[in-house]
């Protein structure tokens, strides 16, 4: 079976000058990329194995002394490649603020509290069906000083392999109905509607635990898919 | 337009989740060291500095290298890895830059790799470049100075002569070790060459 990464595919990602995000000017290239075929180089990817992961990492609950504060949630959804067949034993791992809105890094100060048992950074690896699912917190929404009054919209950071070097993802997970999508220009750097929207998850009572924590749905479509016989 | 999920920027905070070395009690998943004890081939290291486009120092950019093992045999099945040859190189690496915009990776120096018609690619290690002002990640190339192959690479000669030299990392022996110096410019008369791939 061989895997192909039509570069067509990259025009649901964000063009890399997006001056709405005031970083970008300065740090996107502004010669041209030089077109290339795939090599073998671009086609291999890392494997990393379920070895590396310890039980729990999956649990941003569960990293400190005590419970964080905030509300619990549960995070799943499948790692798939453009066919729609699930992507297996790919690395997934996840950062995000607390429920307050503050991020444990030193280069955080929004004064809101550092919650002392959330450190927010978490990882699974999927299963046969692409399958992954993390517990955690809920979190805040925080300023960002790219214009004024910038507030980002709840997210979580996800970073994941697929099979290659170029089908390496790393995205944001949005929660569904956030009042601040029209105002965040990170988000909206996705000018396609339906793209902008595959960021954003879903509320699954499905998988809600009762009297425990609700469930929030992100399936994550990767680049790559079957070369077919009409192609060869 | 594709289904895939749109690409977003790894932002300022990313430490504490993809390069936590040292911050706190979490292992990480990759680090920049890829060399292991059983690794064959020659050790070398790299090391530069990343700068935007006012040539200042980019603090909070992270970098991951994927490459070959010393024979030129990557560890991932689309390449027959898995192989007791090269299981004890995993072959990809994860670094982000410091205060001064450096980075460094200490790593097995590639063989020469097949390319895309039979041919044969130089020694070379594929890199990307992720940070906060950044969508999307980009991609580049290290090569190696001291590499004849260079001349007649497939890739290298797609790449403008005059822009060339951006993507060839300088050799020099340190105190008995091997170190390239590969800077990355995003931007500028002398921006690093990118690749749409």
């Amino acid at each position: 079976m061989t895997r192909i990464y039509p570069v067509e595919s990259l025009s649901a990602f964000p063009p890399r000058l997006s001056p709405g995000y005031r970083s970008t000017p300065k740090r996107g290239p502004t010669k041209p990329l030089i077109i290339m075929r795939h090599t073998l180089s671009e086609l291999t990817g890392p494997v990393y194995g379920h070895d590396g992961i310890a039980p729990g990492d999956n649990d941003l609950t569960g990293h400190g002394k005590g419970d964080p504060i905030g509300e619990r949630i549960i995070v799943h959804g499948r790692v798939l490649d453009e066919d729609g067949r699930p992507v297996a034993n790919s690395l997934v791992e996840i950062w995000q603020a607390n429920a307050c809105g503050r991020y444990i890094h030193v280069v955080d100060q929004h004064p809101a509290p550092i919650d002392p048992n959330f450190t927010g950074a978490g990882r699974a690896v999927t299963d046969h069906n692409g399958y992954y699912r993390f517990v955690t917190i809920k979190p805040g929404a925080y300023p960002w000083g790219n214009h004024h009054n910038a507030w980002r919209p709840a997210h979580i950071h996800f970073s994941v392999f697929g099979h290659a070097f170029v089908s390496r993802l790393v995205t944001q997970m949005y929660f569904p109905g956030d009042p601040l999508f029209p105002f965040d220009p990170i988000f909206n750097s996705v000018t396609d509607e339906a793209a902008r929207n595959r960021m954003i998850s879903a509320f699954d009572l499905d998988h809600t635990v009762p009297e425990w924590a609700l469930a929030y749905r992100f399936d994550i479509v990767l680049r790559g898919r079957n070369q077919t016989p009409m192609e060869k | 337009m594709s289904g895939i999920t749109p690409s977003q920027t790894v932002g300022p905070y990313f430490a504490y989740g993809l390069t936590p070395t040292g911050r706190y009690a979490w292992k990480d998943t990759f680090t920049n060291n890829l060399v292991a004890a059983a690794s064959s081939g020659e050790h070398i290291r790299i090391e530069g500095r990343v700068f935007d486009g006012d040539g200042a120092p980019i603090t909070d950019c992270m970098l991951e290298i994927w490459q070959a093992d010393a024979r030129g045999q990557y560890a991932s099945p689309a390449d027959g890895g898995g192989s007791p040859t090269n299981a004890s190189f995993v072959g990809f690496g994860r670094v982000g830059t410091d205060q001064a915009g450096a980075y460094r990776f200490e790593t097995i120096k590639p063989g020469a790799v097949p390319g895309p018609d039979g041919d044969t690619q130089a020694p070379h290690i594929v890199v990307a470049v992720f940070g906060r002002g950044m969508l999307r990640q980009s991609y580049t190339r290290i090569y190696f100075a001291d590499e004849a192959g260079n001349a007649t690479d497939p890739v290298l000669a797609l790449v403008p002569a005059d822009r060339r030299d951006t993507l060839i990392a300088s050799r020099r022996v340190e105190d008995g070790h091997v170190v390239y110096t590969f800077d990355i410019r995003m931007q500028g008369e002398r921006e690093t060459v990118f690749f749409e791939v």
